[in-house]
Formats: C-alpha cells, sequence, structure tokens
C-alpha cells in the first residue's frame, strides 16, 4: 500500500470510526462506510489538510470510494 | 447553570451597547471572550474593564476576508472558538423609493453575509470538536418588517432564514444555531425621541418598559450555555411582548 493509500484510509477510519477491515479500495463512504453528506465534505477537508492540496467542489463530488480520494490525491501530488 | 468555564467566545459589535453586555454576560459567566469591532479604543476600554481571558479582535466585516482571519486569530490566541455570537450590525434607512443599492448591499453584506462568512470559518473547529454554540442577533424587524428598513429586516429576517438552515447541517455534530431578535432596546438612539414619540411606542409594548442590553445578553448567555442543549434553530423573540410570533 502506498504511502497516501495508508494515510488516506486512517483518516476515514478516524472520521468515520469505522474499522479499519472496511475500508477497502472500493468502500464507497456512503454506501459502505455509513457517512453522510457532511461527513464527507468532512473527509474532503480532512485530506485537503493532512495533503497540503486543494480539492475543488467539482472534483469533491467525483470522490466517492477510498479509491477516488487516493488516485485524486496521487494525481494532484504527482502533478 | 449557565456556566461556560473553559469556554471561547467571539462576540463582534463588542463596542456597541448590546453586544458590549453580551460580552460581559459571556464573560462573567466564565468565559474567555473576543471583543471585536471596529473601534480599537472602546474595544480596549472594555477589555480593561472585563480583565483576564479576554482578547481585543478588531475587524472590519465589510471586508470580505475579515470573518475566516478573524476567527482564525481567536482560535490561534486563545486555542479553540466555541461561542460564535454575530451581534454587528448596522443600518442604513431609508424609504425604499429613496433607497440606493449601495445602501441595499452595504446593510446585507454586513448584517448577513459577514455572520454567514463568520459562522462558516467557526463550524469547522466546532465540527471537529463535536460541539459549539452559534447565536446570531437579529431583530424584531426582521420578523414584523418596518417601514424605511427594507435592507435592514431583508438582513435580519436572512439571519433567521440562515440559523435554521445551518441549524439542520450541523445538528449532528453537536453545534447549536440560534437567534435572538431583539425589540425595542433604550440605546443613545432611543432617549433622542421626544415624550409624545416615546408614548406612542410604549403602547405597543405590554410589558411597558423599552427593553435593555441586559435583557437580551441574558438571552445570549442562555443559548450559548449546556442548559440550551437541546434548542436549535429557535429564535429567541425578547421584545417585551410587542410582537408575538
Amino acid at each position: 500500500m502506498s504511502d497516501t493509500a495508508e494515510k488516506v484510509k486512517k483518516i476515514v477510519v478516524e472520521h468515520l470510526g469505522v474499522e479499519e477491515a472496511k475500508v477497502t479500495d472500493t468502500a464507497s463512504f456512503i454506501d459502505d462506510l455509513g457517512a453522510d453528506s457532511l461527513d464527507t465534505v468532512e473527509l474532503v477537508m480532512a485530506f485537503e489538510e493532512a495533503f497540503g492540496v486543494e480539492i475543488p467542489d467539482d472534483a469533491a463530488e467525483k470522490i466517492t470510494t477510498v479509491k477516488d480520494a487516493i488516485d485524486y490525491i496521487e494525481a494532484q501530488k504527482a502533478a | 447553570m449557565f456556566g461556560l468555564d473553559g469556554k471561547v467566545a467571539l462576540v463582534t459589535g463588542a463596542t456597541g451597547g448590546i453586544g458590549a453586555e453580551i460580552a460581559r454576560a459571556l464573560h462573567g459567566q466564565g468565559a474567555k471572550v473576543a471583543l471585536s469591532g471596529t473601534r480599537q479604543e472602546k474595544l480596549e476600554a472594555l477589555a480593561a474593564e472585563l480583565g483576564e481571558g479576554v482578547l481585543v479582535a478588531p475587524a472590519d466585516l465589510s471586508d470580505p476576508a475579515a470573518p475566516q482571519a478573524l476567527v482564525e486569530k481567536v482560535e490561534a490566541e486563545l486555542g479553540r472558538l466555541d461561542i460564535l455570537v454575530n451581534n454587528a450590525g448596522f443600518t442604513r434607512d431609508g424609504l425604499a423609493m429613496r433607497m440606493s443599492d449601495k445602501d441595499w448591499s452595504d446593510v446585507i453584506e454586513v448584517d448577513l453575509a459577514a455572520p454567514f462568512r463568520l459562522a462558516r470559518a467557526a463550524m469547522r473547529g466546532m465540527m471537529k470538536r463535536r460541539s459549539g454554540r452559534i447565536v446570531s442577533i437579529a431583530s424584531i424587524v426582521g420578523t414584523t418588517g418596518n417601514p424605511g428598513q427594507a435592507n435592514y429586516a431583508a438582513a435580519k429576517a436572512g439571519l433567521i432564514g440562515m440559523s435554521k438552515s445551518l441549524a439542520q447541517e450541523l445538528a449532528s455534530r453537536g453545534i447549536t444555531v440560534n437567534v435572538v431578535a431583539p425589540g425595542f432596546i433604550r440605546t443613545p438612539m432611543t432617549d433622542a425621541l421626544n415624550e409624545q414619540q416615546k408614548a406612542r411606542l410604549m403602547e405597543r409594548i405590554p410589558l411597558g418598559r423599552m427593553g435593555e442590553a441586559t435583557d437580551i445578553a441574558a438571552a445570549v448567555a442562555y443559548l450559548a450555555s449546556d442548559a440550551a442543549g437541546w434548542v436549535t434553530g429557535a429564535t429567541l423573540h425578547v421584545n417585551g411582548g410587542m410582537a408575538m410570533t
């Protein structure tokens, strides 16, 4: 697992209070991990803080799974 | 019962009569209080009166960047922000026929947009801590309307709608969002009314007197406290019975 993936999953575990095992790449924040819309906003803000990236609203809307978040952040960091 | 030990509050418009009294009340309940306003000397004087646990934080809320910077300053200097009191506001009265776009938008900007920006900045830390209080000072005219105050009444009504929306958005995070709507409060401005004007006003106030700033401050202290933990999206009318909504 990449550093980014590890960090993303840690943030998700902390914010949503879910078991680590449930936070798989394909897990959907809302459908699988019980997040509500406010949780998803909080997660995006937490990712922004942790990785020092900006995630605009239109990009944030498309981040629905753990893998979406990892891919987006890695792409931003590579850019 | 309404103790605020360990809490940090920000009061905007703390140089005004009502704002200063709110700051005194919250400080008296044990909160650390950040005093904001545009007149530095008046803030300093209030800070000197209150003593320890006070931060002077001047800000010009007509600047759209000021609210975020103000909240950041409070969090940096006092460690956190638990209670936001949106009290700052001003009037620029005139009949609608003669009201300029600028008179309209200046009032909306400071009386409605700035409170929104302050709430948005404050809610971040509150969400993380799963607790917070946002109290906005509206006005009876936000509910009843008032000739010559289309701009002010719209802003104050806007605060009520905004607060109800934020209350629903933030309830699951332990943050309550409420409004205190004062009626006619005794100020230098109302003192200047002549006897006949005062008598006409009194006829409309069942409790038979003007309000005092302390009447408003007490309502804010209640809503800011843990005792009001089951109250959100509410508008507490403090108006001597002038309008019962």
